[in-house]
């Protein structure tokens, strides 16, 4: 049998979506509370009912949807705990829609919460090491990357930026681009983090991390929580909402958290989980009329236009550096202010999934592009090691 | 600087005593001829104990050079050059640059093989520009 989901093509849509973000960063709720929060929300914005739903999609540590149900009162019948990090979400996504088709669920939830900045911590904080120090049998991380004190996840990145640079001249002027034009959306976003307009300069200017990666090539660190809803497209079409289709997902992993172990350090997986993802869909990048694509720093971004097939491999800091991904530009890329500049409470994906949504619905105010028919949510776990990509579409595009 | 070395595995014991003596071994699965790293109970490969140990002759280039100026761990000295280095037997490894300017080291660069002491007379594996 050889690879070939079109089946699952236009069966699923997302029907609800929510999320939640402090202008401060700090929301001050705790994690159970929000999740529970944003499954009503989203529920809400679709008209279904927690009794409705028969599916639950949950990350974290030991059973979480199970954890989740409990405290739901709720009994799945179908249960997922993907955990790929940052594109957990986009996983989640493409298994839920599977499922969906096959009819082992109708009505699935996934939903996202964390506080890392209530906890006071950031995200590379020493505590979640913890769980890696068994000194007779550490994780191969502890033992072969750790005592080198690469920033974590930062460094990771640096070094991919650095051979970015190296091999094909991008400049850090050409990703400092690429915050300014997230930013400049963000600046169309009173829900987001920072707002204020940034240059070049400004990114250039700001501390250095790790070369060749300053402080505003990096994400923020907030607070956040997030929730969709799927079912199928049968019984999308009396929800309250316009559906948003599911038309096409792919995913791929090769490494973990060793960025030593990335085959080649300038291409990700991204590559085969956009091929997947576009084939299925029936589309190619140039219909993409919007672009979520995670950004837990600059790089990240540059490397997935080339990896999706927006422009050639090595060609992104040319590609961004008339502001084509910023508004009014060609290819609006992260257009609620992303990782960079709206929120990124350490697992960004799910927020992409919600301004897809919200962009092919038309919700987004003076942020919306026109004619949003067909988004993209890209995400991207563990340090460049899990691409997952989910084509969303309109009615038009079934 | 001091390191964090926070556990070594069993498996991977003989290439922690070899430090002792100042050699780097890598292990080598003999039926794909490849080179193994980081050291596992079993090749990739082969999913079978098709491991040797050999020692590596030290020499390599620069993958991936990133110079850190705001650590993960505070007490790690400002800046310093963390890399990836591919070796000539094929392997590819995380370490750091050492005795230079960490801001001069650039991909591509020569590197050779060098070590920092740890306790219990274990070395770490570091580079320096040949």
């Amino acid at each position: 049998m050889t690879y070939d989901p079109s089946y699952v093509r236009g069966k699923s849509a997302i029907v609800g979506v929510a999320d939640r973000v402090s202008p401060t960063g700090v929301l001050g709720i705790p994690d159970r509370v929000l999740e529970m929060q944003m499954i009503k929300e989203a529920l809400d914005d679709a008209g279904l009912d927690i009794s409705d739903v028969d599916g639950l999609c949950a990350t974290g540590m030991m059973m979480p949807s199970m954890e989740l149900a409990e405290h739901l009162g709720i009994t799945p019948r179908w249960t997922n705990t993907t955990m790929t990090g940052g594109s957990s979400f986009e996983v989640h996504v493409q298994q839920a829609a599977a499922a969906i088709a096959c009819g082992m669920a109708e009505v699935v939830v996934s939903v996202y919460a964390a506080t890392p900045r209530a906890k006071g911590k950031g995200l590379g904080d020493m505590s979640q090491m913890m769980g890696m120090m068994d000194s007779k049998n550490p994780m191969p991380m502890v033992e072969w990357e750790l005592p080198y004190a690469n920033v974590m996840p930062a460094g990771a990145y640096a070094l991919a930026a650095s051979r970015h640079q190296a091999i094909y001249g991008t400049t850090s002027e050409q990703l400092a681009q690429i915050a300014v034009s997230t930013r400049e959306w963000a600046g169309m976003n009173e829900r987001a983090r920072y707002r204020d307009p940034l240059t070049i300069q400004d990114v250039i200017d700001s501390p250095m991390v790790s070369t060749p990666l300053h402080r505003l090539d990096c994400c923020l660190v907030t607070d956040g929580a997030g929730a969709f809803v799927m079912t199928s497209a049968e019984r999308a079409k009396d929800l309250k909402k316009k559906p948003v289709y599911v038309l096409g997902g792919g995913t791929a992993h090769d490494h973990a958290m060793m960025i030593s172990q990335m085959p080649d350090i300038t291409t990700t997986p991204g590559v085969i989980s956009g091929r997947d993802a576009f084939k299925m869909a029936g589309i190619k990048p140039s219909d993409v009329d919007v672009l979520e694509s995670y950004d837990s720093f600059t790089i990240t971004v540059a490397l997935s236009l080339e990896d999706l097939g927006f422009c050639e491999k090595g060609e992104a800091g040319a590609f961004v550096e008339d502001g084509k991904i910023g508004p009014g530009g060609s290819l609006p890329v992260n257009t609620n202010g992303g990782g960079l500049s709206f929120c990124h409470p350490g697992m960004y994906g799910m927020f992409l999934i919600v301004e897809a949504v919200r962009q092919v619905r038309g919700e987004c105010d003076a942020r919306q592009v026109p004619n949003a028919n067909i988004a993209v949510a890209h995400g991207m776990g563990g340090v460049l090691s899990c691409a997952s990509t989910v084509v969303l579409g309109s009615e038009d595009t079934l | 600087m001091s390191r964090m070395i926070m556990g070594t595995s069993p498996h991977a014991e003989p290439f922690w005593e070899a430090t002792k003596e100042k050699k780097l071994l890598m292990q080598w699965c003999t039926t794909a001829n490849k080179p193994v790293h980081y050291p596992r109970q079993l090749s990739p490969f082969t999913l079978e104990d098709t491991l040797e140990w050999r020692e590596s002759t030290g020499r390599g280039e620069v993958y991936a050079i990133t110079v850190v100026y705001k650590p993960s761990m505070p007490m790690a000295k400002v800046p310093y050059a963390v890399a990836l280095v591919d070796l000539e037997e094929g392997a590819r490894m995380m370490t750091e640059i050492v005795n230079c300017d960490p801001t001069e080291v650039k991909v591509g660069d020569k590197v050779q093989l060098a070590w920092d002491e740890l306790p219990g007379g274990r070395h770490m594996p570091v580079f320096e520009l040949a």
